[in-house]
Protein backbone atom coordinates (compact mmCIF):
# COMPACT_ATOMS: atom_id res chain seq x y z
CA UNK A 1 0.00 0.00 0.00
CA UNK A 2 2.56 2.55 0.91
CA UNK A 3 4.51 1.93 -2.39
CA UNK A 4 0.96 2.55 -4.00
CA UNK A 5 1.05 5.80 -1.94
CA UNK A 6 4.32 7.21 -2.84
CA UNK A 7 4.19 6.79 -6.58
CA UNK A 8 0.86 8.66 -6.49
CA UNK A 9 2.55 11.32 -3.85
CA UNK A 10 5.36 11.89 -6.50
CA UNK A 11 2.71 12.27 -9.60
CA UNK A 12 0.77 14.59 -7.70
CA UNK A 13 3.96 16.39 -6.21
CA UNK A 14 5.24 17.02 -10.13
CA UNK A 15 1.80 17.98 -11.06
CA UNK A 16 0.83 20.20 -8.59
CA UNK A 17 4.61 21.96 -9.15
CA UNK A 18 4.36 22.72 -12.72
CA UNK A 19 1.62 25.05 -13.45
CA UNK A 20 2.07 25.57 -16.76
CA UNK A 21 0.72 21.81 -16.89
CA UNK A 22 -2.66 22.84 -15.43
CA UNK A 23 -3.12 25.48 -17.56
CA UNK A 24 -2.03 24.10 -20.16
CA UNK A 25 -4.24 20.98 -20.29
CA UNK A 26 -7.35 22.95 -19.26
CA UNK A 27 -6.36 25.80 -21.71
CA UNK A 28 -7.73 23.33 -24.92
CA UNK A 29 -11.09 22.67 -23.72
CA UNK A 30 -12.05 25.98 -22.50
CA UNK A 31 -11.23 26.99 -25.59
CA UNK A 32 -13.68 24.55 -27.89
CA UNK A 33 -16.09 25.32 -25.23
CA UNK A 34 -15.60 29.17 -26.05
CA UNK A 35 -15.09 28.91 -30.09
CA UNK A 36 -17.30 26.18 -30.35
CA UNK A 37 -20.18 26.66 -27.57
CA UNK A 38 -20.65 30.61 -28.72
CA UNK A 39 -19.72 30.21 -32.22
CA UNK A 40 -21.73 27.17 -33.17
CA UNK A 41 -24.57 27.78 -30.16
CA UNK A 42 -27.03 30.01 -32.58
CA UNK A 43 -26.87 27.68 -35.74
CA UNK A 44 -27.28 24.68 -33.69
CA UNK A 45 -30.31 26.28 -31.79
CA UNK A 46 -31.49 27.16 -35.61
CA UNK A 47 -31.71 23.40 -36.27
CA UNK A 48 -33.74 22.80 -33.63
CA UNK A 49 -31.39 21.15 -31.39
CA UNK A 50 -31.80 23.09 -28.38
CA UNK A 51 -28.92 25.15 -26.47
CA UNK A 52 -25.84 23.61 -27.63
CA UNK A 53 -23.36 24.57 -24.66
CA UNK A 54 -25.61 22.31 -22.59
CA UNK A 55 -25.30 19.75 -25.50
CA UNK A 56 -21.65 20.42 -26.02
CA UNK A 57 -20.36 20.44 -21.95
CA UNK A 58 -20.39 16.38 -21.49
CA UNK A 59 -18.17 16.27 -24.66
CA UNK A 60 -16.03 18.84 -23.62
CA UNK A 61 -15.33 16.65 -20.35
CA UNK A 62 -14.85 13.70 -21.63
CA UNK A 63 -11.94 15.27 -23.54
CA UNK A 64 -10.63 16.81 -21.05
CA UNK A 65 -10.53 13.05 -20.14
CA UNK A 66 -8.78 11.70 -23.34
CA UNK A 67 -6.28 14.04 -23.74
CA UNK A 68 -4.79 14.63 -19.82
CA UNK A 69 -5.07 10.81 -19.48
CA UNK A 70 -3.36 10.23 -22.85
CA UNK A 71 -1.20 13.01 -22.14
CA UNK A 72 -0.29 11.63 -18.84
CA UNK A 73 0.98 8.91 -20.83
CA UNK A 74 3.83 11.28 -21.96
CA UNK A 75 5.23 10.99 -18.37
CA UNK A 76 6.00 7.98 -19.21
CA UNK A 77 7.85 8.70 -21.70
CA UNK A 78 9.91 11.29 -19.90
CA UNK A 79 10.58 9.14 -16.87
CA UNK A 80 12.49 6.61 -19.49
CA UNK A 81 14.24 9.42 -21.49
CA UNK A 82 15.35 11.04 -18.31
CA UNK A 83 15.80 7.57 -16.40
CA UNK A 84 13.50 7.58 -13.63
CA UNK A 85 11.58 5.12 -15.13
CA UNK A 86 14.93 2.38 -14.26
CA UNK A 87 14.43 3.33 -10.41
CA UNK A 88 10.46 2.05 -10.34
CA UNK A 89 11.15 -0.72 -12.74
CA UNK A 90 14.04 -2.22 -10.62
CA UNK A 91 12.32 -1.67 -7.03
CA UNK A 92 11.46 -4.66 -5.68
CA UNK A 93 7.48 -4.11 -6.25
CA UNK A 94 6.07 -5.77 -9.00
CA UNK A 95 5.32 -3.89 -12.14
CA UNK A 96 1.50 -4.33 -11.58
CA UNK A 97 1.83 -1.93 -8.33
CA UNK A 98 4.07 0.34 -10.36
CA UNK A 99 1.81 1.18 -13.14
CA UNK A 100 -1.37 1.29 -10.24
CA UNK A 101 0.62 4.16 -8.32
CA UNK A 102 1.52 5.65 -11.43
CA UNK A 103 -1.68 5.46 -13.12
CA UNK A 104 -3.70 6.13 -10.07
CA UNK A 105 -1.55 9.92 -10.05
CA UNK A 106 -2.81 10.22 -13.80
CA UNK A 107 -6.66 9.36 -12.95
CA UNK A 108 -6.38 11.97 -9.70
CA UNK A 109 -5.38 14.44 -12.14
CA UNK A 110 -7.48 13.61 -14.77
CA UNK A 111 -10.47 14.00 -12.07
CA UNK A 112 -9.12 17.32 -11.43
CA UNK A 113 -8.97 19.12 -14.92
CA UNK A 114 -12.76 17.47 -15.65
CA UNK A 115 -13.74 19.17 -12.69
CA UNK A 116 -11.97 22.46 -13.25
CA UNK A 117 -13.73 22.54 -16.63
CA UNK A 118 -17.06 22.13 -15.07
CA UNK A 119 -16.55 24.51 -12.92
CA UNK A 120 -15.81 26.77 -15.80
CA UNK A 121 -18.46 25.84 -18.11
CA UNK A 122 -20.74 26.31 -15.22
CA UNK A 123 -19.82 29.65 -15.11
CA UNK A 124 -20.57 30.23 -18.89
CA UNK A 125 -24.09 29.32 -18.08
CA UNK A 126 -24.16 25.12 -18.13
CA UNK A 127 -26.68 24.18 -16.01
CA UNK A 128 -26.74 20.35 -14.75
CA UNK A 129 -30.68 19.12 -15.37
CA UNK A 130 -30.63 16.48 -12.42
CA UNK A 131 -28.48 17.62 -9.44
CA UNK A 132 -29.32 14.14 -7.62
CA UNK A 133 -27.85 12.00 -11.07
CA UNK A 134 -24.37 14.51 -10.52
CA UNK A 135 -22.83 11.68 -8.34
CA UNK A 136 -23.19 8.68 -11.03
CA UNK A 137 -21.79 11.31 -13.17
CA UNK A 138 -19.06 11.80 -11.37
CA UNK A 139 -18.40 7.96 -10.93
CA UNK A 140 -18.51 8.12 -14.75
CA UNK A 141 -15.60 10.45 -14.81
CA UNK A 142 -13.57 8.32 -12.28
CA UNK A 143 -14.34 5.01 -14.42
CA UNK A 144 -13.57 7.16 -17.85
CA UNK A 145 -10.49 8.42 -16.58
CA UNK A 146 -9.14 5.42 -15.34
CA UNK A 147 -9.98 3.85 -18.64
CA UNK A 148 -8.45 6.49 -20.20
CA UNK A 149 -5.16 6.91 -18.22
CA UNK A 150 -4.34 3.30 -18.64
CA UNK A 151 -4.93 3.63 -22.42
CA UNK A 152 -2.52 6.35 -22.25
CA UNK A 153 0.11 4.35 -20.48
CA UNK A 154 -0.39 1.07 -22.31
CA UNK A 155 0.57 3.61 -25.28
CA UNK A 156 3.19 5.23 -23.98
CA UNK A 157 4.79 1.89 -23.14
CA UNK A 158 4.79 0.96 -26.89
CA UNK A 159 6.50 4.11 -28.23
CA UNK A 160 10.30 4.60 -28.19
CA UNK A 161 10.13 8.95 -28.26
CA UNK A 162 8.05 11.66 -28.64
CA UNK A 163 7.61 11.51 -32.53
CA UNK A 164 6.12 7.87 -31.94
CA UNK A 165 3.90 9.68 -29.34
CA UNK A 166 2.79 12.52 -31.71
CA UNK A 167 2.15 9.98 -34.23
CA UNK A 168 -0.42 8.55 -32.21
CA UNK A 169 -1.89 11.56 -31.38
CA UNK A 170 -2.29 12.77 -34.85
CA UNK A 171 -4.17 9.47 -36.16
CA UNK A 172 -5.79 7.95 -33.15
CA UNK A 173 -6.56 10.40 -29.97
CA UNK A 174 -8.01 13.02 -32.77
CA UNK A 175 -9.73 10.77 -34.99
CA UNK A 176 -11.17 9.19 -31.96
CA UNK A 177 -12.47 12.71 -30.75
CA UNK A 178 -13.76 14.17 -33.95
CA UNK A 179 -15.40 10.65 -34.35
CA UNK A 180 -17.09 10.28 -31.37
CA UNK A 181 -20.31 11.90 -30.04
CA UNK A 182 -18.79 14.51 -28.31
CA UNK A 183 -19.30 17.55 -30.51
CA UNK A 184 -22.69 16.93 -32.81
CA UNK A 185 -25.60 14.78 -32.05
CA UNK A 186 -25.88 11.76 -34.02
CA UNK A 187 -29.69 12.07 -35.39
CA UNK A 188 -29.25 12.75 -38.71
CA UNK A 189 -25.51 12.38 -39.43
CA UNK A 190 -24.72 10.44 -42.47
CA UNK A 191 -24.73 6.44 -42.28
CA UNK A 192 -20.81 6.11 -42.92
CA UNK A 193 -20.52 8.48 -39.55
CA UNK A 194 -23.28 7.10 -38.13
CA UNK A 195 -21.19 3.93 -38.00
CA UNK A 196 -17.87 5.21 -37.45
CA UNK A 197 -19.34 7.07 -34.28
CA UNK A 198 -21.12 4.13 -32.66
CA UNK A 199 -17.98 1.83 -32.79
CA UNK A 200 -16.46 4.33 -31.22
CA UNK A 201 -16.35 3.73 -27.28
CA UNK A 202 -16.02 7.34 -26.11
CA UNK A 203 -19.46 7.85 -27.91
CA UNK A 204 -20.57 5.62 -25.26
CA UNK A 205 -18.64 7.41 -22.64
CA UNK A 206 -19.94 10.86 -23.73
CA UNK A 207 -23.66 9.53 -24.27
CA UNK A 208 -23.87 8.32 -20.49
CA UNK A 209 -22.62 11.74 -18.92
CA UNK A 210 -24.66 13.62 -21.37
CA UNK A 211 -27.62 11.34 -19.50
CA UNK A 212 -26.49 12.12 -16.13
CA UNK A 213 -26.05 15.77 -16.54
CA UNK A 214 -28.85 16.89 -19.40
CA UNK A 215 -30.76 13.67 -19.28
CA UNK A 216 -30.45 13.21 -23.30
CA UNK A 217 -28.87 9.60 -24.51
CA UNK A 218 -28.38 8.35 -27.69
CA UNK A 219 -27.78 4.83 -26.89
CA UNK A 220 -29.47 4.16 -23.42
CA UNK A 221 -27.63 4.40 -20.11
CA UNK A 222 -27.69 0.51 -19.83
CA UNK A 223 -25.69 0.26 -23.07
CA UNK A 224 -23.14 2.80 -22.32
CA UNK A 225 -22.58 1.58 -18.89
CA UNK A 226 -21.72 -1.93 -20.54
CA UNK A 227 -19.28 -0.22 -22.99
CA UNK A 228 -18.00 1.93 -20.36
CA UNK A 229 -17.18 -0.94 -18.24
CA UNK A 230 -15.79 -3.34 -20.79
CA UNK A 231 -13.39 -0.53 -22.47
CA UNK A 232 -12.07 0.00 -18.20
CA UNK A 233 -11.13 -4.08 -18.59
CA UNK A 234 -10.02 -3.86 -22.07
CA UNK A 235 -7.45 -0.72 -21.01
CA UNK A 236 -6.51 -1.67 -17.93
CA UNK A 237 -5.18 -5.55 -19.43
CA UNK A 238 -3.67 -3.30 -22.36
CA UNK A 239 -1.86 -1.51 -20.05
CA UNK A 240 -0.13 -4.05 -17.81
CA UNK A 241 0.16 -6.22 -20.41
CA UNK A 242 2.60 -3.51 -22.62
CA UNK A 243 4.09 -2.03 -18.84
CA UNK A 244 5.02 -5.43 -18.28
CA UNK A 245 7.06 -5.83 -21.54
CA UNK A 246 9.25 -2.39 -20.98
CA UNK A 247 13.00 -2.97 -20.86
CA UNK A 248 14.87 0.33 -20.44
CA UNK B 1 17.48 -24.18 -9.05
CA UNK B 2 20.14 -23.06 -6.54
CA UNK B 3 23.37 -21.37 -6.48
CA UNK B 4 25.97 -21.51 -4.12
CA UNK B 5 26.85 -17.86 -5.99
CA UNK B 6 25.48 -14.52 -5.14
CA UNK B 7 25.73 -13.70 -8.71
CA UNK B 8 26.19 -16.39 -11.28
CA UNK B 9 25.97 -16.04 -14.98
CA UNK B 10 25.73 -19.33 -17.33
CA UNK B 11 26.25 -18.78 -21.18
CA UNK B 12 24.17 -15.79 -21.62
CA UNK B 13 23.94 -13.81 -25.26
CA UNK B 14 22.48 -10.88 -25.49
CA UNK B 15 22.37 -9.50 -29.66
CA UNK B 16 21.13 -6.46 -31.24
CA UNK B 17 20.08 -6.75 -34.44
CA UNK B 18 23.19 -8.21 -36.08
CA UNK B 19 25.49 -7.11 -33.26
CA UNK B 20 26.30 -9.19 -30.46
CA UNK B 21 27.14 -7.24 -26.97
CA UNK B 22 27.25 -10.16 -24.78
CA UNK B 23 28.72 -13.47 -26.27
CA UNK B 24 28.41 -16.44 -24.28
CA UNK B 25 29.65 -14.98 -20.80
CA UNK B 26 29.84 -16.74 -17.95
CA UNK B 27 30.97 -15.94 -14.81
CA UNK B 28 30.36 -16.62 -10.96
CA UNK B 29 30.86 -14.02 -7.52
CA UNK B 30 30.61 -15.43 -3.98
CA UNK B 31 28.17 -14.21 -1.38
CA UNK B 32 30.04 -11.48 0.09
CA UNK B 33 32.65 -10.81 -2.42
CA UNK B 34 33.89 -7.32 -4.07
CA UNK B 35 33.85 -8.28 -7.46
CA UNK B 36 35.14 -5.35 -10.87
CA UNK B 37 34.28 -5.38 -14.02
CA UNK B 38 36.67 -4.01 -16.51
CA UNK B 39 36.20 -3.57 -20.67
CA UNK B 40 36.74 -0.92 -22.88
CA UNK B 41 33.65 1.30 -23.95
CA UNK B 42 31.15 -0.72 -25.09
CA UNK B 43 32.77 -4.14 -24.07
CA UNK B 44 29.30 -5.24 -22.71
CA UNK B 45 29.82 -4.23 -19.05
CA UNK B 46 26.12 -2.55 -18.99
CA UNK B 47 24.33 -4.76 -21.19
CA UNK B 48 25.46 -7.15 -18.26
CA UNK B 49 24.42 -5.25 -15.42
CA UNK B 50 21.10 -4.46 -17.14
CA UNK B 51 20.61 -7.97 -17.77
CA UNK B 52 21.21 -9.00 -14.06
CA UNK B 53 19.26 -6.29 -13.21
CA UNK B 54 15.67 -7.42 -14.91
CA UNK B 55 16.39 -4.43 -17.06
CA UNK B 56 16.69 -6.06 -20.64
CA UNK B 57 16.14 -9.69 -21.38
CA UNK B 58 19.22 -11.96 -22.64
CA UNK B 59 18.81 -13.34 -25.95
CA UNK B 60 19.68 -16.95 -24.37
CA UNK B 61 21.33 -18.04 -21.48
CA UNK B 62 20.36 -17.78 -17.62
CA UNK B 63 21.14 -15.45 -14.65
CA UNK B 64 20.98 -16.20 -11.18
CA UNK B 65 21.20 -13.68 -8.06
CA UNK B 66 20.66 -15.54 -5.05
CA UNK B 67 20.00 -18.50 -6.49
CA UNK B 68 16.91 -16.66 -8.63
CA UNK B 69 16.40 -16.88 -12.45
CA UNK B 70 16.73 -13.44 -12.54
CA UNK B 71 14.10 -13.94 -16.65
CA UNK B 72 11.47 -16.46 -15.06
CA UNK B 73 11.19 -15.16 -11.35
CA UNK B 74 11.87 -11.32 -11.51
CA UNK B 75 10.36 -10.11 -8.22
CA UNK B 76 12.74 -12.56 -6.02
CA UNK B 77 15.52 -11.43 -8.39
CA UNK B 78 14.62 -7.40 -7.45
CA UNK B 79 14.30 -8.42 -3.87
CA UNK B 80 17.76 -9.22 -4.09
CA UNK B 81 19.47 -6.43 -4.78
CA UNK B 82 20.78 -2.24 -5.38
CA UNK B 83 21.63 -0.62 -7.71
CA UNK B 84 23.45 2.76 -8.44
CA UNK B 85 23.13 3.85 -12.07
CA UNK B 86 25.42 4.81 -14.94
CA UNK B 87 22.96 7.46 -16.55
CA UNK B 88 20.99 9.60 -13.91
CA UNK B 89 17.74 8.56 -13.16
CA UNK B 90 16.24 11.24 -10.57
CA UNK B 91 13.19 13.08 -10.84
CA UNK B 92 13.77 16.82 -11.07
CA UNK B 93 10.88 17.98 -9.81
CA UNK B 94 11.37 16.52 -6.20
CA UNK B 95 13.73 17.72 -3.94
CA UNK B 96 16.86 16.04 -3.19
CA UNK B 97 14.81 14.63 0.47
CA UNK B 98 11.84 13.52 -1.31
CA UNK B 99 14.43 11.89 -3.99
CA UNK B 100 15.66 9.86 -1.00
CA UNK B 101 12.24 9.22 0.62
CA UNK B 102 10.35 7.99 -2.77
CA UNK B 103 13.44 5.44 -2.85
CA UNK B 104 13.51 4.50 0.79
CA UNK B 105 9.62 3.72 0.64
CA UNK B 106 9.68 2.03 -2.98
CA UNK B 107 12.54 0.05 -1.93
CA UNK B 108 11.27 -1.33 1.71
CA UNK B 109 13.36 0.33 4.09
CA UNK B 110 11.81 -0.03 7.46
CA UNK B 111 9.72 3.21 8.22
CA UNK B 112 11.15 3.97 11.53
CA UNK B 113 14.63 3.76 10.17
CA UNK B 114 14.19 6.16 6.95
CA UNK B 115 14.64 9.91 8.72
CA UNK B 116 17.85 8.28 10.25
CA UNK B 117 19.42 6.89 7.44
CA UNK B 118 19.22 9.23 4.69
CA UNK B 119 19.91 11.82 6.79
CA UNK B 120 23.14 9.90 7.81
CA UNK B 121 23.62 9.09 3.54
CA UNK B 122 23.20 12.86 2.61
CA UNK B 123 25.52 13.96 5.16
CA UNK B 124 27.45 11.63 3.72
CA UNK B 125 27.77 12.79 0.69
CA UNK B 126 27.35 16.69 2.19
CA UNK B 127 24.17 17.85 0.49
CA UNK B 128 21.92 17.60 3.82
CA UNK B 129 22.17 21.39 3.65
CA UNK B 130 20.62 21.35 0.69
CA UNK B 131 18.15 18.40 1.04
CA UNK B 132 14.93 20.89 0.54
CA UNK B 133 16.32 22.37 -2.84
CA UNK B 134 14.69 21.03 -6.39
CA UNK B 135 17.20 18.26 -7.83
CA UNK B 136 16.62 20.49 -10.89
CA UNK B 137 18.24 23.08 -9.79
CA UNK B 138 21.83 20.64 -8.58
CA UNK B 139 24.67 20.77 -10.15
CA UNK B 140 26.24 17.41 -12.28
CA UNK B 141 28.14 16.76 -9.38
CA UNK B 142 25.75 16.65 -6.82
CA UNK B 143 23.77 14.98 -8.71
CA UNK B 144 26.09 12.26 -9.11
CA UNK B 145 26.46 12.21 -4.73
CA UNK B 146 22.85 12.10 -4.27
CA UNK B 147 22.57 8.94 -6.63
CA UNK B 148 25.00 7.91 -4.51
CA UNK B 149 23.59 8.11 -1.48
CA UNK B 150 20.30 7.24 -2.45
CA UNK B 151 21.74 3.91 -4.06
CA UNK B 152 23.17 2.80 -0.70
CA UNK B 153 19.95 3.79 1.10
CA UNK B 154 18.77 0.22 1.49
CA UNK B 155 20.57 -2.48 2.40
CA UNK B 156 20.20 -5.27 -0.57
CA UNK B 157 22.44 -8.46 -0.78
CA UNK B 158 23.86 -7.38 -3.96
CA UNK B 159 25.20 -4.25 -4.94
CA UNK B 160 25.62 -2.86 -8.01
CA UNK B 161 27.19 0.31 -8.71
CA UNK B 162 27.60 1.01 -12.91
CA UNK B 163 30.82 3.55 -13.20
CA UNK B 164 29.53 4.61 -9.81
CA UNK B 165 32.95 7.17 -10.05
CA UNK B 166 32.08 8.81 -13.24
CA UNK B 167 32.49 12.56 -12.23
CA UNK B 168 33.08 13.10 -8.71
CA UNK B 169 35.81 14.32 -7.30
CA UNK B 170 38.70 12.28 -5.27
CA UNK B 171 36.95 12.94 -1.98
CA UNK B 172 33.95 11.73 -2.91
CA UNK B 173 34.93 8.69 -4.87
CA UNK B 174 37.12 8.10 -1.40
CA UNK B 175 34.19 8.34 0.91
CA UNK B 176 31.90 6.48 -1.37
CA UNK B 177 34.80 2.91 -1.93
CA UNK B 178 35.23 3.55 2.15
CA UNK B 179 31.10 2.83 2.50
CA UNK B 180 31.11 0.16 0.27
CA UNK B 181 34.12 -1.28 1.87
CA UNK B 182 32.37 -1.53 5.05
CA UNK B 183 28.92 -2.31 3.74
CA UNK B 184 31.32 -5.77 1.76
CA UNK B 185 32.62 -6.52 5.30
CA UNK B 186 29.85 -5.23 7.51
CA UNK B 187 27.01 -6.88 6.33
CA UNK B 188 28.36 -9.23 4.00
CA UNK B 189 27.26 -7.50 1.15
CA UNK B 190 28.28 -8.91 -2.26
CA UNK B 191 29.26 -5.80 -4.57
CA UNK B 192 29.82 -5.84 -8.29
CA UNK B 193 31.27 -2.63 -9.86
CA UNK B 194 32.28 -1.56 -13.12
CA UNK B 195 34.69 1.19 -13.69
CA UNK B 196 37.48 2.55 -15.71
CA UNK B 197 39.36 3.52 -13.44
CA UNK B 198 41.87 0.97 -12.80
CA UNK B 199 43.33 1.86 -9.80
CA UNK B 200 39.92 1.83 -8.01
CA UNK B 201 39.85 -1.58 -9.48
CA UNK B 202 42.63 -2.64 -8.06
CA UNK B 203 42.30 -1.16 -4.36
CA UNK B 204 38.86 -2.04 -3.91
CA UNK B 205 37.93 -5.41 -5.56
CA UNK B 206 38.91 -9.13 -4.53
CA UNK B 207 38.70 -10.12 -7.74
CA UNK B 208 38.66 -8.55 -11.16
CA UNK B 209 37.08 -9.75 -14.75
CA UNK B 210 38.34 -8.07 -18.26
CA UNK B 211 35.50 -8.16 -20.74
CA UNK B 212 36.03 -7.05 -24.19
CA UNK B 213 33.90 -8.16 -27.31
CA UNK B 214 31.12 -9.55 -24.86
CA UNK B 215 33.04 -12.04 -23.40
CA UNK B 216 35.60 -12.29 -20.18
CA UNK B 217 39.67 -12.52 -21.91
CA UNK B 218 40.67 -13.01 -17.97
CA UNK B 219 39.54 -13.05 -14.40
CA UNK B 220 41.20 -13.09 -11.08
CA UNK B 221 43.43 -10.66 -8.62
CA UNK B 222 45.35 -7.97 -9.44
CA UNK B 223 48.76 -10.60 -9.03
CA UNK B 224 47.00 -12.82 -11.35
CA UNK B 225 46.44 -10.95 -14.25
CA UNK B 226 49.82 -9.44 -13.89
CA UNK B 227 51.08 -12.56 -13.94
CA UNK B 228 49.27 -14.32 -16.56
CA UNK B 229 50.04 -11.27 -18.73
CA UNK B 230 53.93 -11.21 -17.91
CA UNK B 231 53.11 -7.33 -17.02
CA UNK B 232 54.06 -5.80 -13.90
CA UNK B 233 51.02 -3.57 -12.94
CA UNK B 234 47.32 -3.85 -13.62
CA UNK B 235 46.77 -0.92 -16.26
CA UNK B 236 49.86 -3.02 -18.71
CA UNK B 237 47.74 -6.47 -17.95
CA UNK B 238 44.55 -4.61 -18.97
CA UNK B 239 46.06 -2.79 -22.24
CA UNK B 240 47.88 -6.18 -23.23
CA UNK B 241 44.49 -8.33 -22.53
CA UNK B 242 41.89 -5.34 -24.82
CA UNK B 243 44.15 -3.49 -27.10
CA UNK B 244 45.19 -0.12 -27.56
CA UNK B 245 42.41 0.83 -30.23
CA UNK B 246 39.59 3.07 -29.39
CA UNK B 247 36.76 2.30 -29.20
CA UNK B 248 33.14 3.74 -29.27
CA UNK B 249 30.02 3.16 -28.43
CA UNK B 250 26.30 3.79 -29.32
CA UNK B 251 24.69 6.42 -28.53
CA UNK B 252 21.82 5.47 -25.75
CA UNK B 253 19.47 6.71 -28.37
CA UNK B 254 20.44 3.10 -30.22
CA UNK B 255 17.49 1.15 -28.99
CA UNK B 256 18.42 2.96 -25.57
CA UNK B 257 21.33 0.50 -25.20
CA UNK B 258 25.26 0.65 -24.99
CA UNK B 259 26.66 -1.46 -28.34
CA UNK B 260 29.75 -1.26 -29.20
CA UNK B 261 31.12 -0.56 -32.63
CA UNK B 262 34.33 -0.66 -32.87
CA UNK B 263 37.20 2.08 -34.47
CA UNK B 264 40.76 0.74 -34.85
CA UNK B 265 43.36 3.24 -34.74
CA UNK B 266 46.28 3.28 -32.43
CA UNK B 267 45.93 -0.85 -31.85
CA UNK B 268 47.85 -1.33 -35.51
CA UNK B 269 50.92 1.24 -35.04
Amino acid sequence: MSEIYILWWRQMKRYLRTRSRIFGTIGQPVLFLLALGYGLGAVFEQAGQGDYLQFLVPGIILQTLLFSGVFWGIQILFDKRFGFLKEMLVAPVPRVKILLGNALGGTTISIIQAIMVFIVAFAFGFRPQSWALLPLAFLIIVVLSLTLTSFGAGLASMVEDFQGFQAINNFLIFPLFFLSSALYPLTNVPKVLEVLTSINPLSYGVDALRYTTIQQTHFGLGKDLIVIAVALVVCVVFAVNRFNRIQV
Amino acid sequence: MTSKYAVEVRGVVKTFGSIKAVDNLSFAIKPGEIFAFLGPNGAGKSTTIKMLTTMLRPTSGQLLLNGHDVTKDQASARKSFGIVFQDPALEEELTAYENMLFHAVLYGVPKKEQPKRIEELMQLVDLWERRDSLVRTYSGGMRRRLEIARGLLHHPKILFLDEPTLGLDTQTRNILWDYVKKLSQNEGMTIFFTTHYLDEAEQVAQRIAIIDYGKIVAEGTTEQLTKQTKTKTLEQAYLKLTGEGIRDELSEDFNGLNVRSVMRTGGQR
